[in-house]
């Protein structure tokens, strides 16, 4: 039967629960606690995770979005549907994180500095990507204008990415050095390190869990999709 | 010498909506996917009678 659930996909699975645990010990155990910021700075790990996974689920629709106009096989605007649903779910994670940090940080919950703003356009603009679908019945059709969407709206994620580096910002750059008005920097000691590398492993591992998971559910949308033209013709 | 910022209702409200947000996308999948398995069922067994007719 096709829907049975692969083996490999079971084992990940695991894998994802059991790292995802143990990146927690680490968080709360292990790396230490900053000096200044207190507990919220161990917000970062998962805020910084969470961002990086987000991307690249945007980064896969851009992917599938090129290889579906090329070769107009639907399997291609069902990975681009993952991409964009677990890109979104990660992003979401990244700005409310985000938001919760500043509050004691900052001292507020928002501020429109152009890294929240260039987030926020990017997750809206994901957010149209799903609704707008909804509302195309032809699936060649939804599908084409899916990759054609995707590719447009990925210019929004080098643009989050680069807005606190090219932009007067006073969010902190972890990577690469950034504004000196930026406000809640901090050094990374070694454990402070390992544990920041293994979050984004861990996130890593666990967005190919939840893509794997999210494009055997758009399979079986397409098979009963397919029944029900079959049934209806 | 002052010591780190009491900031730890803020790193519970973090980790909370971290772990509640993935909980909830994983249940989603989850009815999701129960629902297309049972629209499948449906949709087969129809395709079946109308096979017999």
């Amino acid at each position: 039967m096709a829907d049975k659930k692969p083996g490999l996909l079971t084992g990940l699975d695991i894998l994802s629960v059991v790292l995802l645990l143990v990146v927690t010990g680490m968080v709360f155990f292990y790396a230490p606690l900053e000096a200044v910021m207190g507990a919220v700075q161990k917000v970062f790990y998962f805020h910084v995770a969470t961002g990086w996974v987000g991307m690249v689920g945007f980064l896969l629709a851009l992917a599938a979005g090129i290889a579906y106009l090329r070769t107009k096989d639907m399997k291609w605007d069902i990975a681009g549907v993952a991409g964009v649903e677990i890109g979104m779910v990660f992003m979401l994670i990244n700005i409310i994180t985000g938001s919760i940090w500043a509050r004691p940080i900052w001292n507020t919950w928002w501020t429109w500095d152009p890294r929240l703003t260039t987030a926020t356009i990017m997750e809206l603009v994901y957010a149209a990507y799903l609704m707008l679908r909804q509302g195309l019945e032809e699936p060649e059709k939804r599908a084409r204008f899916g990759a054609v969407y995707a590719i447009i709206g990925f210019i929004s994620v080098p643009l989050t990415f680069l807005s606190i580096r090219i932009f007067r910002t006073i969010h902190p750059v972890v990577i690469g050095g950034g504004d000196p008005g930026a406000e809640g920097s901090f050094s990374m000691t070694p454990k402070m390190l390992q544990t920041f590398m293994f979050s984004l492993v861990v996130f890593s591992v666990l967005a190919v869990d939840l893509i794997w998971h999210r494009i055997r559910l758009g399979k079986l949308g397409e098979k009963v999709e397919a029944l029900k033209m079959e049934l209806e013709s | 010498m002052e010591g780190p910022a009491n900031t730890l209702n803020y790193f519970i409200a973090g980790y909370v909506v971290i772990f509640g947000i993935m909980a909830g996308y994983v249940t989603s999948l989850a009815v999701r996917w129960n629902n297309l398995k049972q629209d499948a069922a449906v949709l087969e067994e129809l395709k079946e009678k109308e096979g017999e007719k």
